[in-house]
């Protein structure tokens, strides 16, 4: 399995994951110039951008450590185009939230979700 | 989409300037800012407020969370923010009932939703009464605060407290009456009764005393009994002095208990050390020594641009600090008492030792303390070192409490005679002196053999017009004459 191959099972494992707690996924992959958002979800009235991380071993780093203020910083902006771009219309809640995918075998991970992980502040 | 207001205060020099906090909890990309020139302290209470409020079991809006403090123009500090700003999130997203907000709040929180006070409450207290707001703060400072009388002060331990509204007001049980006996006792000073009259013309007369003496003389001991022998605080004079140390940070239980404050920094303070300053400006030693005693040891030491600062607090009985961000005012009006080795070795006159400076170098030590010092010092004192055998006898030295007592019988009739001015200068001194032909032929020789200037005469006679009163004399006689040029050996 190449990095991209683990990185894809994780996406979907994290989405299968948070429409088992109830939230409705809006967009996968949503790209624009500048990246691209893992996950945007709808939870209630809030819509909620997810970071996913998936890690095979933690030699460098866990997975959480890796959505660094750089990184959530590249996330806010692309979450700010997203607003701004047809895909959305939500003027409520918005929320970051992290799923963090440790691989332990082929067929089983250990997953961690951080309910607003960051936030916009500068 | 919700806002709330909060009342607050900040410390501008010893006043507690209202703030208002007002929070503003909308709909958007989730953030958490602070403006409104808030120093680092004020932007950290951003971590302490969502811990605390987590840990107290309320909801951490994931809203975009504008808090600001107005007027803007002031400049912000500490973290006496973090409870209004926690109180502010609740009430604008409705997690306390209404009316839990309407207290000036001022506190900082702990992670685990604790309120810890802060320096400066007793401030913020007048501050709130003089709004007519009650006061929400943390319970550790309670009995602080109820020193100010007509204060509502609503006191919680953690924040979760707010979920049942603003908590009911409370006072601290009174404290008691033993008003200012506690300090050092003049009785335990064997011998020196010069120096302790001197002291006690001193605080009569609200005058300035150096003691020059060789080391272990007692000079130290001598200036500690001072405040001990003054008048109590009024119940006035003792918020005025509490009010300056709270904001300074330090304890102010025994200022509300009428002990007069006894400061003595060492003579390597810093200019903003003796006289305040720094920033946030911080009221320095010359204010917390407000209505009580300065003590300057070893003043040739001190640092002569620190010794010239205080011209201003010794002239006007407060100081003015002027900064980019404006000016505060401290109040600063103590009584002076300096001490000094004779020379640089400390021997020069010592019975037994012998001194070992050259000549140049006592001179250059002795014209250390500036002018504007040595003006506002109205009695010099040779202090020496007791013999051993008055130091081990066991007599009954005169305890501080009787010659407070006669201290404040003198201070009586002065203010009776100035109609509250202490002593005064010129014309008015004259008169109170009231002095016959006799006495004014003592001043006339005692100018001649000590070559005082018109102050010097003026320090004299002030001198002598403070023992007339202690000796409950109407007029200034020969014998008080006398006994003041006494404190002039030096100089």
């Amino acid at each position: 399995m190449d990095r991209m191959e683990i990185a894809r099972r994780g996406e979907d494992a994290a989405a299968a994951f948070l429409e088992r707690i109830g939230m409705t996924i809006e967009a996968r992959n949503w790209r624009s110039a500048s990246g691209e958002l893992d996950i945007v979800a709808r939870d209630g009235d809030a819509l909620v951008f997810v970071e996913v991380k998936t890690r095979r071993s933690e030699r460098a780093g866990t997975a959480e450590e890796a959505v660094s203020p750089a990184k959530q910083r590249r996330i806010v902006r692309l979450a700010r185009a997203y607003l701004s771009s047809d895909a959305a219309e939500h003027d409520g809640h918005v929320r970051f939230d992290v799923v963090a995918i440790r691989v332990i075998a082929d067929d089983r991970a250990l997953l961690r979700h951080y309910r607003a992980a960051f936030e916009a502040t500068p | 989409m919700t806002q709330a207001v909060v009342a607050s205060s900040t410390i501008v020099g010893v006043d507690a300037v209202a703030v208002e906090v007002q929070v503003d909890v909308s709909t958007g990309l989730p953030a958490f800012s602070i403006v409104g020139l808030g120093d680092t302290a004020v932007l950290e209470a951003r971590d302490r407020v969502r811990a605390a409020l987590r840990a107290c079991g309320f909801d951490f809006p994931s809203a975009r969370v504008t808090v600001n403090l107005a007027p803007a123009p002031i400049r912000k500090h500490g973290t006496g923010f973090d409870l209004p700003i926690a109180l502010g999130i609740l009430a604008a997203t409705g997690q306390v009932p209404r009316g839990a907000a309407d207290a000036v709040a001022v506190g900082e929180l702990a992670l685990n939703g604790g309120v810890r006070p802060v320096p400066g409450l007793l401030a913020h207290a007048i501050a709130a009464d003089r709004r007519g707001l009650p006061l929400l703060l943390s319970e550790d400072a309670l009995s602080t605060v109820s020193a100010v009388a007509g204060v509502s002060a609503r006191p919680l331990k953690t924040l979760s407290t707010l979920r049942a509204g603003l908590p009911d007001p409370r006072r601290a049980d009174t404290r008691d009456a033993n008003r200012g006996t506690d300090g050092p006792d003049l009785a335990e000073v064997h011998g020196q009764p010069a120096a302790k009259r001197a002291l006690e013309i001193a605080a009569a007369g609200g005058l300035g005393v150096l003691f020059v003496g060789p080391p272990g003389a007692g000079k130290t001991m001598l200036a500690r009994r001072l405040p001990g022998i003054l008048p109590p605080l009024t119940a006035a004079e003792a918020i005025e002095s509490a009010v300056v140390h709270s904001v300074a940070g330090l304890d102010v239980e025994s200022l509300l208990a009428g002990e007069r404050p006894f400061r003595a920094p060492h003579h390597t303070a810093s200019t903003a050390g003796l006289v305040g300053g720094g920033s946030p400006p911080r009221p320095g030693e010359a204010s917390l020594a407000h209505n009580g005693v300065l003590f300057l040891d070893e003043v040739p030491q001190f640092s002569p641009a620190a010794l010239q600062a205080l011209r201003q607090p010794l002239e006007d009985g407060y100081l003015t600090l002027v900064r980019a961000e404006g000016r505060v005012r401290y109040p600063a009006r103590f009584a002076l008492v300096a001490a000094m080795n004779p020379c640089p070795c400390g021997f020069l006159g010592d019975l037994v030792r012998p001194c070992t400076c050259p000549p140049a170098a006592i001179d250059r030590y002795r014209t250390r303390i500036g002018g504007p010092l040595m003006d506002r010092i109205d009695m010099t004192l040779r202090v020496d070192r007791i013999d051993p055998g008055c130091l081990l006898r066991q007599t009954q030295d005169e305890p501080s409490r009787s010659v407070r007592e006669r201290v404040c019988a003198a201070r009586e009739r002065g203010r009776h005679r100035e109609c509250g001015a202490p002593v005064g200068a010129g014309a008015a001194l004259l008169r109170a002196c009231a002095l016959d032909a006799v006495a004014r032929r003592a001043v006339e020789r005692a100018a001649r053999v000590h070559r005082l200037s018109g102050r010097g005469v003026t320090r004299l006679l002030r001198v002598a017009r403070t023992i007339a009163d202690l000796a409950d004399a109407v007029r200034v006689t020969e014998e008080h004459v006398l006994e003041a040029s006494c404190y002039r050996a030096f100089s």
